[in-house]
């Protein structure tokens, strides 16, 4: 009798209807406010930042602080002795490797926390008394056990952000709401393809704001344990300015460069969030 | 297929009945002994292949419990729930449960929602399955659509038509629009009895709405309050569509409100505040009246 097609539908829908495109293209009024808000506004904010700091040096007569043009010909500086690159590219590596094995072992681990009852009451209390010590506590235990090599920046990387992210997979999975475990069991699933088409995509998106905290993490963690637990990197860059010479420009470039590299690997992850599999639970912007 | 037996053929599956509950109980255990909450006392129920049975009770009865019972998500304290003559031990996919909300997967498109009991088929089959129920609910468009951008009635037809591709002999439905508007309601039961009768299938509803239940169902079981037994079985011989202007329609309606005791006018109407209404028989009068109108034109033949 009555027509299927008359339905509630909300007004918004009736575009994404016709057009059949992916569930989440941009909205349209973004590309205007990206250019004004997004673009402008930081750069007046940051010329206004380096316009105080450098009437600030200037006016206190100090001769060690370094002006932001100082800071520039640092940076200019490490390009051209080699060691920008260098140090860059041995924090980066540390990082990849500890987050990397982090990821390995966190995310299974989280997940068998989430997933088993057991697994969480025997290793919850652990966890929770391991996770308050600070990285840097560990610090002389990775020189004893590694000495004065990668291995020992890569183990505290680990440690910091293993914890974060068997932690925090394991709340997304006790977080899978019992309607849809019981409704993918309605249809016949096995516990692994439970495993496989509910637990892991329900829980991606949460898994995935924990790694990027992870990481954060982690980035801070390799400045500090190459301040102490080797001789390249960007931490090491940093003390080692210090120590041989006074040289704060450097040191102040080394900040800088740690702060750049620290948000592009926050906006790399943030792509990861652009992803379907792990967009549909950050909805709300798009209605 | 109804003729009751052949000679030499017994029990044929398709003649059997498709649930039977006999003498089921289910009393969930407190935190400490005489703290136990007795939910089910005694239920039987006997549905017949085809059947669309609506279970009516008070909040809070155990109307949930009773159909996560039947489907296999809970165990009983007491009893058994035959399905198609075997018994239920856990959730199975010939017979599927629809919730009252959020029963949608949303990391899964409608489309992708739709094929999620399809995972044995071929591709090609599996399109075909998924376009045909996605049309049958009345989604079509909306297929590479995420859940969050539906309505709560579209996501119930995401649900329905998920349940539908898997060709189950037996649907459950827990209040499934008990969290939509009125008009979005009205609209689900008439899709519902449409696709029904297109689909035969045999199906459970509960639902603490008796207009609805009035509207939808063969028959009507009536649940007493915690611990529930079934207090009354109520045939609807009505045709469909169901016109809910008519007498018997209406006098369906009250019979059960009688049963669960909410028959207020014809007895305690005294009570009422309502200046026009100081008699029962002008009270009831009133209500048919409010309901014609809802229903649309043709009210004033239901006074007489
Ligand atoms: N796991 C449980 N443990 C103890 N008591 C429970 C449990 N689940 C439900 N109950 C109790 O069982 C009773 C029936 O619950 P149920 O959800 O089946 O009622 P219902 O008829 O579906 O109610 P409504 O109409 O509100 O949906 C309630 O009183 C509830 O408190
Ligand atoms: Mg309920």
């Amino acid at each position: 009798m009555s027509t299927p097609d008359a339905l509630a539908v909300p007004p918004s829908s009736a575009g994404r209807q016709s057009g059949g495109r992916g569930p989440g293209d941009a909205a349209p009024s973004r590309p205007l406010s990206l250019s004004y808000g997004a673009v402008l506004l930081p750069l007046v904010v940051g010329a206004v930042f380096l316009l105080i700091w450098d009437l600030a040096v200037r006016l206190s007569g100090s001769t060690l602080f370094p002006k932001p043009f100082d800071v520039a010909l640092g940076i200019i500086e490490l390009v051209e002795q080699g060691l920008l690159f260098k140090y860059v590219v041995a924090s980066l590596f540390r990082v990849t490797w500890g987050f990397t094995l982090a990821v390995l072992v966190g995310v299974p681990f989280g997940l068998l926390l989430g997933w088993f009852r057991r697994v969480q009451e025997a290793f919850n209390p652990m966890i929770q008394a391991l996770r308050p010590i600070s990285p840097i506590a560990w610090i002389p235990l990775a020189i004893l056990w590694f000495g004065v090599s990668d291995a020992a920046p890569v183990f505290l990387i680990f440690l910091a952000s293993v914890f974060p992210i068997a932690v925090s997979t394991m709340a997304a999975v006790q977080g899978v709401q019992m309607v849809h475990l019981r409704a993918a069991q309605n249809f016949g699933l096995t516990q692994f393809q439970l495993f496989r088409w509910v637990i892991v995509p329900a829980t991606l998106p949460q898994i995935v704001t924990g790694l990027r905290i992870a990481l954060g993490i982690a980035w801070l963690v390799v400045v500090a344990a190459e301040m102490i637990a080797v001789n390249s990197g960007l931490g090491y860059l940093i003390i080692d300015a210090r120590n041989a010479g006074k040289r704060y420009d450097l040191v102040v470039a080394g900040m800088t460069l740690i702060g750049v590299i620290g948000w592009l690997l926050d906006l790399l992850m943030r792509q990861v969030e652009r992803f379907p599999a792990v967009r549909w639970a950050y909805g709300a912007r798009h209605e | 297929m109804n003729e009751l037996s052949g000679p030499g053929r017994p029990a044929n599956p398709s003649v059997q009945a498709a649930v039977v509950a006999s003498d089921l109980g289910l009393t969930f255990p407190g935190k400490r002994a005489g703290e136990e909450v007795r939910v089910l006392k005694r239920i039987d129920i006997d549905v017949r292949p085809g059947e669309f049975v609506c279970l009516v009770g008070p909040s809070g009865c155990g109307k949930t419990t009773l159909l996560n019972l039947l489907a296999g998500f809970q165990k009983a304290s007491r009893g058994e729930v035959l399905v198609q003559g075997e018994p239920v031990h856990g959730p199975d996919r010939r017979r599927i449960y629809i919730f009252q909300e959020g029963g949608v997967f949303p990391w899964l498109t409608v489309g992708e929602n739709v094929a999620f009991g399809l995972r044995r088929k071929t591709e090609m089959e599996r399109q075909r399955i998924v376009q045909h129920y996605v049309d049958m609910v009345g989604l079509t468009g909306f297929e590479r659509v995420y859940p969050r951008q539906l309505s709560g009635g579209m996501r119930q037809r995401v649900e329905l038509a998920r349940a539908l591709a898997a060709d189950p002999a037996i649907l459950y439905m827990d209040e499934p629009f008990g969290a939509l508007d009125y008009f979005t309601r009205f609209k689900m039961r008439a899709d519902l009895v449409r696709i029904w009768q297109q689909e035969r299938k045999t199906i459970l509803f509960v639902t603490h709405d008796i207009d609805e239940a009035v509207q939808l169902a063969d028959r009507i079981v009536v649940l007493s309050p915690r611990p529930a037994s079934v207090q009354a079985m109520v045939a609807v011989d009505l045709p469909r569509p169901r016109d809910a202007n008519l007498p018997a329609y209406l006098h369906t309606r009250d019979r059960i409100l009688g049963i669960m005791g909410m028959d207020l006018w014809s007895d305690k109407a005294t009570r009422s505040d309502d200046a026009s209404t100081n008699e029962g028989h002008q009270r009831q009068g009133s209500l048919t009246h409010s309901l014609a109108e809802r229903s649309g034109p043709g009210h004033t033949e239901t006074q007489g």
